[in-house]
């Protein structure tokens, strides 16, 4: 029974992901993405990783989803931008087969070499799930995914971090030029409701899952994609305008939890390794890092959103 | 535990991949969408019947983020992305 | 007892996720499709946590089971309604049973 169900979840899973790489149609692509999305939710599912699975129903399912559906819609005549035509196919002439040919010939060895030298790898000497096992009792939190996020690889999501808030800056960099007007569509009523009825259950699901955190499933990623989700229901629903440039406050709030984990790490140096937390103070810093990550991911995420949005708002 | 979540959840999933015809064949935009959209409420509850069939607790809180998040695609769609009432370029 | 009430709600909510499916298969436009995907899939996500809630160890685990459905309800309402007007704005017609299906 579960080996039919996880055979059907993979089939879904490859030919989702393959036509929405192939299909030429861009709306078909993206509603294909969404749905690779979720099938992925459910593939984390049941591979018992719920915190993935919760990650990926927030980011891969809901975010991702609206940002590639709002792009789409700049993409689109009748925005009022100069309408690019539908992506240009390729000339199918010799030339271009060739080149399609050779790319496929050297991704190919490349995925060939990639799998004998996953074979070739000699067992691992650390266990790695006894190991956290073994230090959870000084990790300051109860969940080793937590335990391992924060305490014992902590450097990791802190270089994680600091990508997201690059990505952001990059963002900023293109500046409002770079966007074409987007069509803010006819305002609803009945949005602007859901948006009062759901806003307020998210940011409450937020906390839950920030403070979850330290004992089961959930953390400051799932949370913040949570906070940033609320933002873009408030935007699309005319609620909340467009950044059209980060203030001071803005921009304090998308470096912030970046800038109070590095200051955690700085204040920790002392203990020896990097992010070495002293176990009785483990779970407050934890904690402290958690919600100072939650406010700046939820920030980050929905600046990728609503950041220069409004951009066709300026005369 | 009734011992039906796990053979539900497959029915469920099933469905799903009834569903994506839909998704593939259109005709119009809005009608992939719908897919997609089905995609979520049908998820929310395999995720529901899988936390029920031993996969734990914690896989409620993921139904949960779904079902809070699952209006902002498609409102994003209905906003932002449907200008046409048929899409060009279509191979299915 | 208990355990026979969740099976025959779950069941019942199985069907009705079958019968959105065949709803948004078969329906010949849009505006009918919105109906099979808002009506009868989110009484079968209600059937569903209903008789999951059934077996819930906890008050707090049922009750955060049964808040899934009216949050479903209400966003699937929320975005069938903006899909509608939009293609009613889009100028597509809704299907007459006169017309020849497509």
């Amino acid at each position: 029974m579960n080996l039919l169900l996880d055979g059907l979840l993979v089939l879904a899973l490859l030919w989702s992901a393959w036509r929405a790489l192939a299909s030429p149609d861009l709306a078909r692509a993206v509603v294909l993405f969404i749905v690779f999305g979720l099938l992925m939710a459910l593939a984390w599912a049941r591979l018992n990783a719920p915190d993935i699975a919760l990650a990926e129903a927030a980011i891969g399912a809901g975010l991702t989803g609206a940002l590639l559906l709002d792009a789409l819609g700049r993409l689109q005549p009748g925005t009022g931008a100069p309408a690019p035509e539908s992506p240009a196919q390729p000339p199918a002439n010799r030339a271009g087969r060739r080149w399609t040919g050779s790319v496929a010939l050297v991704a190919g060895l490349l995925a060939a070499a990639l799998a004998y030298a996953l074979f070739q790898l000699p067992a691992p000497t650390v266990r790695l799930p006894e190991q956290v096992a073994a230090n959870m009792a000084a990790s300051g939190v109860d969940h080793p995914v937590t335990a391992v996020l924060l305490n014992f690889r902590g450097y990791d999501t802190l270089l994680e971090v600091a990508v997201l808030l690059i990505a952001l800056i990059g963002l900023l960099t293109l500046g409002p030029a770079a966007g074409r007007p987007a069509a803010p569509g006819p305002a609803n009523p009945l949005l602007k409701a859901l948006a009062r009825l759901l806003v307020p259950l998210m940011i409450l699901s937020a906390g839950y899952l920030l403070w979850a955190g330290a004992h089961r499933p959930g953390g400051a990623f799932q949370a913040g994609a949570l906070l940033a989700a609320a933002a873009v229901l408030l935007h699309l629903a005319q609620l909340l305008p467009a950044w059209a440039s980060p203030g001071r406050l803005l921009r304090l709030g998308l470096a912030g939890g970046f800038l109070i984990f590095l200051g955690v790490a700085a204040a920790l140096l002392a203990e020896g390794a990097l992010l070495t937390y002293p176990p009785a103070q483990a779970g407050g810093l934890i904690l402290l890092i958690e919600a100072g990550l939650t406010v700046s991911l939820g920030l980050i995420l929905a600046g990728l959103f609503l950041l220069f949005a409004g951009a066709e708002e300026r005369p | 535990m009734t011992g039906l979540e796990a053979p539900l959840a497959l029915f469920l999933l099933v469905n799903l991949l009834a569903a994506l015809v839909r998704a593939a064949r259109g005709p119009t935009a809005a009608d992939r969408m719908l897919a997609a959209l089905l995609f979520g409420s049908t998820g929310v509850g395999m995720l529901l019947l899988l936390a029920y069939a031993g996969g734990g607790a914690p896989l409620v809180d993921a139904a949960l983020v779904l079902a809070l998040l699952a209006a902002i695609a498609g409102v994003a769609f209905a906003q932002r992305a449907w200008h046409r009432d048929r899409e060009g370029g279509d191979d299915a | 007892m208990l355990e026979a009430l969740s099976a025959l709600l779950l069941l019942a909510g199985a069907g009705f996720y079958l019968a959105g499916t065949v709803g948004l298969l078969r329906f010949p436009d849009v505006y009918a499709r919105l109906h099979a995907l808002t009506k009868a899939d989110n009484l079968g996500l209600g059937l569903t946590v209903l008789g999951l809630a059934l077996q819930a160890d906890s008050l707090a685990a049922a009750l955060k089971l049964l808040l899934i459905w009216p949050l479903a309800l209400a966003a699937s309402a929320t975005v069938s309604h903006a899909i509608a007007r939009r293609a009613a704005g889009l100028g597509l017609k809704p299907w007459r049973p006169e017309e020849k299906r497509p």
